[in-house]
């Protein structure tokens, strides 16, 4: 990418990007998922995003966010390390999507929106996931987990933990 | 990985490479994948569109308008490229058919998409998929650049002098970008609002260029029809409702998942045979028979073929297909608060009438399932609804205000049941909390 740039991502999500323009027969096409993935390495669409993307794009900021803003997946602020959304959508709510949602809010201690204090954690109820014959159902940042039971909530928040630790990076770097 | 199931009265044509590792090119082959495109190659494009307009395949997406006629649509020249998008938004709550053929069948999606843009004269298709199906994005871009890396794709493709490039695409997040207008403004890198039609895309559509936009079902439908021979495939189904569905059933049934049977196959049969009855020992109160948006039948009214003529003479729709199964520990009102509160999260706000139709929906019904509605507010919401048909931008509209009026209409009494500082006994979700005055 041009040298004025600033260097807000990882080398190989510059180069990801630089691939992404010139994949579209139009560049702007490439806005959201530019985002989207930026969002997956910073943890959420900053400041500092907003004005790479524009600078990448070939628009103004304004109209980075006017585009941004329309996406839910899309956050302005930061989550978790491992972000967890919890369908409550018809299906899902059916078969006891709300008792899962209820029982991640007991373990992690946060309300949906929110973020544990060790930004391992975030909590968000979501609008389907696409998954509803296989209900109820959460997404981990991309991860899908199908016919969950509250019972089965503790033991994937700690596979989660363990993720991290034997990853041993710090959230998002 | 989601469960795979199946029943003896199923008839497997999309579903057929399901769980047999057709994700990868050699295996796709040797199942019989790339076949289709060959003979469509040999062919040519008035025989192509000629075939699928007679195998009677319709838009799986939900409208389902007939799919050899849209492409008959396209204008034979054009001073701006032509283009296939293929519609993997699946966000219809109780859908997740498109689900499995990213999973287990990429290969069909883009072999149904050569055979579109064979049909139509374009050179380019875009493939694009929710936000929240990344993984199975990641299995597509996989195929895509083995079908580049055999020459399936390309400049030449299979040797011929046919040119077809595939773009894929996520999204990320965005109920109304299933609707065809908005999809091509997100694919544009915009903000997903409906455009005005006409123009409609097959004239004006992504980058201005004509463009065919179908469902990813439909498209991955596409390969078996020129296989089986369209006399073969319409055979399978109903009249004028050709070949089979995807039927993904949820909810309240010993035996969720997606069943793959023929276009007409009786409702009843697929809640109390094909997935099991309903679960734990309990009642059927209702059934949504074609994705969120289609109006709610009773027990009495399931006696019917699941295909468009006859769930439209029923008063619902088949939509998507997606059979969401209500028990009788479900509470109505709950259902329709939880089925607004999607919509009012998913109107995209550029017209008035969805905009504030839906919120104010989403207020009333709060307050009814509360416990603090008045009499008045369960005609209001009814009128709220009825005003918003047909008034809106998009069918989003629509969407949000058809299953409503069918919950005030056949359930009023558990509404009327609701007031007076009723609340919900059934309540699955937490009730807000109101300060009487």
């Amino acid at each position: 990418m041009s040298a004025e740039s600033i260097s807000v991502f990882s080398p190989k999500l510059e180069a990801r990007l630089d691939a992404l323009v010139k994949k579209y027969p139009v560049k702007r096409s490439a806005l959201i998922p530019m985002l989207l993935y930026a969002q997956d390495e910073v943890g959420y669409i900053s400041d500092a995003v907003v004005a790479e993307v524009a600078i990448r794009i070939g628009i103004t900021e304004l109209e980075v966010r006017n585009a941004a803003t329309y996406y839910s997946m899309l956050r302005f602020k930061p989550a978790g390390r491992y972000h967890v959304q919890v369908c409550t959508n018809i299906s899902c709510m059916l078969r006891g999507g709300y008792e899962i949602l209820d029982r991640f809010r007991q373990e992690l201690g946060i309300e949906p929106g929110g973020v544990t204090a060790d930004g391992m954690f975030s909590l968000e109820e979501v609008q389907c996931i696409g998954a509803c014959c296989w209900a109820p159902a959460i997404q981990v940042n991309y991860d899908d987990h199908d016919e969950l039971k509250p019972d089965l909530v503790p033991g994937i928040l700690s596979s989660y933990r363990g993720k991290a630790k034997a990853e041993g990076k710090t959230p998002h770097a | 990985m989601p469960k795979l199931v199946s029943h003896p009265d199923e008839v497997k044509i999309i579903s057929r490479r399901f769980g047999q590792g057709a994700e990868k090119i050699d295996r796709y082959i040797e199942l019989g994948g790339y076949e289709a495109v060959k003979k469509c190659l040999a062919q040519g494009s008035d025989w192509i569109i000629n075939e699928v307009k007679a195998s009677g395949l319709r838009g799986r997406g939900g409208a389902g308008f007939s799919t050899g006629m849209k492409w008959s649509f396209v204008p034979k020249q054009s001073a701006k490229p032509k283009y296939i998008l293929v519609n993997g938004d699946e966000s219809e709550p109780g859908t997740c058919k498109d689900h499995l053929i990213f999973l287990h069948d990429p290969h069909s999606v883009i072999e149904g998409a050569i055979i579109a843009g064979l049909a139509v004269g374009a050179k380019m298709g875009f493939i694009y998929m929710r936000g929240e199906y990344r993984t199975l994005l990641e299995i597509m871009e996989r195929a895509v650049a083995d079908a580049y890396a055999r020459g399936f794709l390309g400049k030449n493709i299979f040797g011929s002098d046919k040119e077809f490039q595939i773009i894929t695409q996520t999204g990320a997040g965005a109920y109304e970008v299933g609707e065809e207008s908005a999809l091509m403004e997100s694919l544009e890198g915009k903000r997903g609002v409906p455009r005005i039609k006409p123009p409609f895309p097959a004239v004006v559509g992504l980058y201005g260029g004509p463009t065919v936009i179908n469902n990813a079902e439909t498209i991955a439908t596409v390969p078996h029809v020129i296989n089986m021979g369209a006399a073969a495939y319409a055979a399978v189904g109903s009249p004028r409702n050709g070949g089979t569905r995807l039927f993904g059933v949820s909810g309240c049934v010993e035996r969720p998942g997606v069943y793959e049977l023929p276009m007409g196959y009786n409702l009843k049969k697929i809640i109390y045979e094909v997935a099991g009855g309903i679960r734990n020992g309990r009642q059927l109160k209702a059934v949504v028979p074609g994705g969120s948006s289609t109006p709610v039948l009773l027990p009495d009214e399931i006696d019917i073929g699941m295909d468009f003529d006859q769930v439209g003479k029923a008063g619902s729709m088949l939509g998507s297909a997606a059979v969401i199964v209500l028990d009788d520990q479900t509470c109505m009102v709950e259902f329709a608060l939880r089925t607004i509160s999607f919509y009012r999260h998913e109107s995209c706000g550029w017209c008035i009438p969805c905009r504030e139709g839906t919120d104010w929906l989403k207020k009333s019904l709060t307050r009814i399932h509360a416990g603090f509605g008045e009499a008045t507010d369960i005609d209001t919401v009814r009128y709220i609804a009825e005003n918003m048909l047909g008034h809106t931008f998009c069918p989003l509209g629509d969407a949000a205000a058809m299953p409503t009026i069918a919950f005030v209409k056949k359930f009023r009494q558990e509404f009327e049941d609701h007031l007076n500082g009723k609340p919900c006994p059934l309540a699955k979700m937490g009730l807000p909390q109101f300060t009487v005055v």
